[in-house]
């Protein structure tokens, strides 16, 4: 039957031999004392959590789904219990500040985590995944009153929080929002407007539930430049901490969707609510882009871990399910047997286990940026974070789901049905790809924002690092011929970088049409680097299983013979503009 | 009580496929994910649910192995044990000459209670609580699936071959724990975080004076072999007649 085991020896390997970790938190002085065994305590200890607790609930929680009732949304049975032994566990403080009542681990940590909730119950996952980004954000603007009403009962999972951008009219372009803030007599505000699809918007899971809401005050200026940000909790905290008054805040509707069933998605309506001014006027929209890049890590790490959930039962039912025949062996043998099987089994693997890898990379440059003393590191790897947020999101979402998709037809008929959850997988995947800034604005923001952000020094450095670990294969024996078609890809990436910064492709219409491909050929490119420098830290005298050693030497030659060719077809696309793109006229469509 | 002291052992984790070294001298665990026995785990458990319930004042954890055993024993400070001890050595260490550095650990630290597990899944040896129980001459019970505290007396439900027996044994005493005596908990992250601060002190083996040296041979250690494929028998008769045949009836 269908099971979840958080990879937690995978993510290990990543921390340790790969990445070294042990390393770079030395020169963090916040982390330097949290060593591989203290992290390898907590990964294990969440993984148990996971597989135990959430994932049992994953497929009733489907079935079940939330319902409005009388304007209450009732989450499916067990997920009240389950967010509160997640709670008391202390789980959601993981990487929240101390002096609010978390631990102040490492978001390479933290992110780990998350992978093993999306796996595990992704509905589940995004209750403290959007908490957490609402108390990033709280504590990066708000006022130091907000942050100690708000933060301690956030952060222990007494309340949880959501935040409320999207508008009927205003969902990539939030500069169209039309909500309205006015100020009261006391300082705080009156927010009115209606919000769609606002997850976790309502429940009842905790007491309370914290929304950040983007509306415009009075003489605000359009667009996105008179957006502000407001706090308002569901139900109003009195001033010594106790609940108070219900706010005017009400649940609309729940929408009906394709997946997540589990997680409450709502139509919420603030009907003049009171609410408190998180940052500046009209820099809401800056306040809430803050914790983006976070935000983006984790929906991307979500495409990931429903990938891995469906490849762990994909696996497990090829090794049983007998069908066919094959040349080698004698009678029905089992379907792993079979060439397209394998080849399907390590298509998905070859994704996942580099996607993590660049997860890790990704989250390690956050840690630096937020912890490392030396102000050109964090300058540095903050600017690295901003070119790599939206490849993470988007790639690993897309190839996620397509791993899910793949996961499903590993299981033929079974794949289809509810029973085995790999068809809950490829519905539960699929939202990843839009929400948070559809991936079409991802790859958008990486061509038109990121690959000139800081005049392009990002980008450039990007590269380099990939030439260094190029050079430094190129004298191994097993990564050699690794490095080889990796170098050829590089040199297709670069080509078409260069063309598109401010060659023959940098027109407006030829950056939007080539933007998915080129993200697509980005991230080829990316999960390559991740499987050389894998393949390195497999070194013979490594004190790594055999079994791993060998695993990761033939999912690494499968990704470079059989996944990064398409390298070839992408740039040619992206070379050939818009053209054919643009010449048909919106009728003729 | 004033103390429990719950000894754990460190074993290749159940999960784990193992795998014989190439010179056939025993298991190679290079690079393989270890854990604390399962046994053990329900030791700990069970001495944290004593204390919590007020019954014992301090859980004390030891573990006799290589330097990497304190991970085992940072998880059970984690669960909530106050503090911790390692016997380090790296070689073969037996039953007894574990039980006897028990002993020693036992007359230091005066525990009116030691609870361990029945056996370490790794060889199977289900010796170390007996022999203790010998060679400190206090009353054991092993196999327990249930174990309350009254007073001075222990009173242990065992799992034994026609049912269940129930032993009540007067403190100081040693307890060996069955697979239902509880569930393990799971550890909140607080605690983890909490265990790497609590005291956890390592002897060398060498310092302790008690002869550790192997008492058995091992000749070889072979993987079990591979299954033979079936074969499809006519009827009855003929099943009988190959069973015979074999010896197996
Ligand atoms: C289940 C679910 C949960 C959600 N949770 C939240 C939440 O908690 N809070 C919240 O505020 N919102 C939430 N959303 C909203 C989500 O973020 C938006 O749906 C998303 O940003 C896309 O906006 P839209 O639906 O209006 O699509 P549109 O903006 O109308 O986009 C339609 C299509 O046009 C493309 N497109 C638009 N502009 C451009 C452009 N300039 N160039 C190229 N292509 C373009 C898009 O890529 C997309 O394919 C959620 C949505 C769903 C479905
Ligand atoms: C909704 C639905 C409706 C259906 N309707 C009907 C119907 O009306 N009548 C009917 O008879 N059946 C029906 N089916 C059954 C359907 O045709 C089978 O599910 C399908 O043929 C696959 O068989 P399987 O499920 O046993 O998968 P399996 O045969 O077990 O295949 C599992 C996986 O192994 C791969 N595989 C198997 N053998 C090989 C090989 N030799 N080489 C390479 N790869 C291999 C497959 O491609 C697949 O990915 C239906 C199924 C569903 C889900």
């Amino acid at each position: 039957m269908p099971h979840y085991k958080a990879p937690v020896e995978d993510m290990m390997f990543l921390l340790r031999d790969v990445f070294r970790v042990q390393d770079i938190f030395a020169e963090l002085p916040e982390q330097k004392e949290n060593d591989l065994e203290i992290i390898s305590s907590i990964l294990e200890e969440a993984g148990k959590f996971c597989s135990e607790i959430l994932y049992p609930l994953n497929a009733a929680g489907d079935i079940e789904g939330c319902r409005l009732e009388n304007g209450i949304v009732r989450t499916p049975k067990g997920f009240a219990e389950a967010w509160k032994a997640f709670s008391e566990a202390g789980w959601g403080g993981l990487s929240a500040p101390t002096e609010y009542g978390g631990q102040n681990l490492p978001r390479t940590v933290q992110i780990l985590v998350d992978e093993m909730l999306s796996g595990s119950n992704l509905s589940f996952g995004l209750f403290p995944g959007l908490t957490r980004g609402a108390c990033e954000a709280i504590e990066a603007h708000a006022s130091q009153a907000l942050k100690d009403t708000y933060l301690p009962n956030m952060v222990s999972g007494v309340w949880t929080g959501a935040m409320a951008l999207t508008e009927g009219n205003a969902g990539s372009d939030l500069g169209l929002l039309k909500a309205t803030a006015t100020p009261r007599a006391d300082g705080s505000w009156t927010v009115t407007g209606s919000k769609i699809f606002i997850s976790s918007g309502d429940h009842d899971m905790a007491e309370n539930v914290i929304h950040l809401v983007l509306a415009r005050i009075p003489d605000a200026p359009a667009g996105t430049k008179g957006i502000s940000l407001f706090l308002c909790p569901k139900i109003l905290v009195n001033a010594d901490g106790t609940l108070g008054a219900r706010n005017a805040i009400s649940v609309g509707a729940l929408e009906h969707k394709m997946g997540i069933h589990a997680q409450p998605t709502c139509v919420m309506n603030y009907d003049g609510c009171q609410g408190w001014m998180v940052g500046e006027p009209n820099r809401g929209l800056a306040a809430m882009f803050t914790m983006m890049n976070a935000e983006r890590l984790f929906v991307g790490v979500q495409g990931l871990g429903v990938a891995d959930a469906s490849c762990q039962t994909a696996l497990a039912y090829a090794r049983e399910r007998m069908q066919g025949r094959s040349p080698d062996r004698a009678g029905t043998v089992p379907i792993i047997a079979h060439a397209d099987v394998r080849r399907t089994l390590l298509s998905m693997q070859s994704f996942i286990e580099a996607a993590r890898a660049m997860v890790v990379y990704t989250a390690l440059e956050m840690d630096r940026e937020k912890f490392h003393p030396d102000a050109t590191i964090r300058q540095r790897a903050g600017e690295n974070v901003a070119l790599l947020t939206p490849v993470i999101k988007a790639a690993l979402t897309d190839f996620g789901f397509e791993a899910a998709v793949a996961g499903q037809q590993v299981l033929g008929g079974h794949g289809y049905i509810r029973e085995w959850g790999q068809e809950q997988y490829v519905r539960d995947a699929r939202i990843a790809m839009i929400y948070e800034g559809t991936n079409g604005i991802q790859a958008q923001d990486l061509v038109i924002r990121k690959l000139t952000l800081a005049e392009g020094l990002p980008v450039r450095s990007y590269f380099a690092q990939i030439r260094q670990t190029l050079a430094v294969a190129a004298a191994h024996s097993n990564a050699a011929p690794l490095a080889e078609p990796l170098g050829a890809a590089l040199d297709l990436l670069e080509g078409v970088t260069t063309r598109l910064i401010s060659g023959d492709l940098a027109g407006p219409d030829d950056r939007n049409a080539a933007a998915v491909d080129y993200l697509r050929l980005f991230a080829l490119v990316s999960f390559g680097w991740m499987w050389v420098r894998m393949v390195l830290a497999c070194a013979p005298g490594q004190p790594l299983p055999d079994a791993l050693v060998q695993h990761k030497r033939a999912a690494a030659t499968f990704f470079m013979q059989r996944v990064l060719p398409q390298a070839t077809a992408l740039s040619q696309q992206i070379s050939a503009g818009a053209g054919s793109i643009m010449a048909l006229p919106d009728e003729l469509f | 009580m004033k103390k429990i002291l719950v000894p754990i052992k460190m074993v290749l984790d159940a999960n784990m496929r193992p795998r014989v070294k190439a010179d056939g001298t025993g298991i190679d665990l290079s690079g393989m994910k270890l854990s604390i026995n399962p046994f053990c785990e329900i030791a700990v458990e069970e001495a944290v649910r004593l204390k919590e319930k007020g019954l014992a004042e301090q859980v004390v954890a030891i573990s006799i192995g290589p330097a990497k055993a304190q991970d085992s024993l940072r998880q059970a400070l984690a669960m909530g044990a106050d503090s911790a001890r390692l016997i380090e050595t790296d070689g073969p260490i037996e039953p007894l000459a574990v039980a006897k550095l028990i002993r020693m650990v036992v007359d230091e630290e005066k525990p009116e209670l030691v609870i361990l597990g029945k056996q370490a899944v790794d060889d199977d040896c289900n010796q170390t609580g007996q022999m203790l129980a010998a060679l400190l001459d206090w009353p054991q019970a092993t196999f327990a699936s249930a174990l309350r505290v009254e007073g001075t007396v222990v009173h242990v439900t065992r799992e034994v071959d026609g049912g269940h027996q129930t032993l009540s044994l007067p403190l100081p005493a040693v307890v060996t724990t069955d697979l239902r005596l509880n569930e393990p908990r799971h550890c909140s992250l607080p605690n983890i975080m909490k265990a790497r601060k609590k005291a956890l002190d390592v002897t060398p083996v060498a310092a302790c004076g008690v002869d550790t040296v192997p008492r058995l041979k091992v000749l070889g250690v072979k993987p079990p072999e591979p299954r033979k494929a079936g074969r499809r028998v006519a009827d009855v008769s003929e099943l009988v007649g190959d069973l015979r045949a074999a010896g197996a009836i």
